[in-house]
């Protein structure tokens, strides 16, 4: 169950994750409106870098030692509103959580059957945790074949 | 984590790929790092539009419809069809940079296989040596290049993906300089032709190359999966290479020749 329920989470950040790349080759997207993950890693030197931030999401920084979660804004997208919050801690990705997400059509099951891995945190904790960065066949840009890259980089944007 | 230090990535798509670099240093996240990252994504970006196959007025494709000879192609073409040569002499020709799927189904010229990797080991090699004081990482579509000009910051983790199931990693790879490049079928499909045969390789499901290069980690990669069975005891044979290779029914073999334990 809680795989399920992990599975989802990486569906939808892997969906939201796909909109923060400056992309010109998907025009039915929502023009990169609103990374919803807007994560910037604590940054000590910036109370609130929103200048440098893309988005108009409010990270909303429950900051305990390091810790901070951003909620980002609803994106519209083509399989319907997504809206994602996650959790940083220590410049990583701990914790993806769907707040709104498209479902009840087969697209959105095909969507999660491939997305399942993309930020499956428990295998990063059973890998050991701090992965830089993950070789595997080509990613391309195309659909939501995104990787744990993808996540790793939204960490550290 | 990282000792500290601030650190910054950066994400673009180039060449139909997410390109991520990681900046480590004192100025990570400052704007001279981010004008210099930015200077080698344009170059990248200048290598897409001379070598793409699919926009009609690149270099590459004049050159696969006829219109113009390598001879005459500008010097970044050449070096390149030389490179292809290389490749295929180096790999038993299990890499070619002729391929059918030229017009009219033709064996045309098609470096793709070889401009991604050497495209961005130019760029980002060009990139740490202006970064002195800074470490890089660069993953492009997959296929990782590291280098480290500091000497007190923790090895960078780059982990080899399981093609069975991807929300695993068969292993991880502490490197400090270097590459690590992966072929397979597991996000694009068949995407891979053998030379000889003309067909998408089997038994394999991904081949890994951990070498000095990026461009060649990446030609190696390709060429040990078009080997398939045989790729374990091909790249025993490559000097300062190390592969992992998961096959058909998900064996994960290790080849370490030598200098990686």
């Amino acid at each position: 169950m809680r795989r399920i329920v992990v599975a989802v989470m990486g569906t939808i950040s892997a969906l939201v994750l796909l909109f923060s790349y400056h992309t010109s080759t998907r025009s039915g997207m929502p023009s990169v409106a609103a990374p919803s993950v807007a994560a910037a890693p604590p940054d000590p030197s910036a109370g609130s870098s929103s200048t440098s931030s893309p988005s108009t999401s409010s990270p909303s920084t429950s900051s305990s030692s390091g810790t901070s979660s951003y909620t980002g804004d609803a994106v519209d997208t083509r399989w319907g509103p997504v809206q994602v919050r996650i959790t940083v801690q220590g410049g990583r990705i701990t914790a993806a959580e769907a707040v709104q997400y498209p479902q009840n059509n087969p697209r959105d099951q095909e969507i999660n059957a491939y997305a399942v891995p993309l930020l499956n945190q428990e295998a990063v904790q059973e890998q050991g945790g701090a992965i830089d960065a993950v070789s595997g066949a080509t990613v391309t840009s195309d659909g939501y074949i995104q990787s744990l890259q993808s996540a790793i980089d939204q960490a550290h944007l | 984590m990282t000792g500290g230090l601030p650190r910054r990535a950066f994400v673009r798509q180039i060449m139909g790929l997410p390109v991520s670099v990681h900046v480590r240093g004192p100025k990570a996240r400052g704007p001279e790092v981010a004008a210099l990252v930015e200077a080698a994504f344009t170059a990248l970006r200048a290598d897409e539009d001379t070598f793409s196959t699919w926009r009609y007025g690149s270099a590459v494709s004049r050159i696969r419809r006829g219109e113009l000879s390598l001879a005459e192609a500008g010097a970044r073409v050449r070096e390149v069809a030389l490179l292809c040569e290389e490749a295929s002499a180096r790999t038993g020709g299990a890499f070619s940079g002729w391929l059918p799927g030229g017009p009219g189904g033709v064996v045309a010229f098609d470096p793709t296989g070889v401009v991604k990797g050497w495209a961005v080991e130019r760029a980002f090699t060009e990139l740490s040596d202006r970064l002195a004081g800074h470490d890089i990482l660069v993953s492009a579509g997959g296929d990782v290049l590291v280098a480290c000009d500091r000497t007190d910051t923790p090895d960078w983790t780059v982990a080899v993906e399981d093609p069975v199931d991807r929300a695993r990693v068969v292993l991880t790879v502490p490197m400090r300089r270097g590459a690590v490049a992966t072929s397979g079928t597991a996000a694009r499909g068949n995407h891979i032709v053998d030379p000889a045969t003309r067909a998408a390789p089997t038994g394999l499901l991904s081949a890994t190359v951990i070498g000095p290069h990026l461009t060649w980690a990446d030609i190696y990669a390709t060429a040990a999966f078009v080997h398939g069975h045989a790729a374990g005891a091909w790249i025993a044979t490559v000097p300062d290479h190390a592969a992992v290779l998961v096959t058909s029914v998900g064996t994960v073999l290790r080849i370490h020749p030598g200098f990686v334990t």
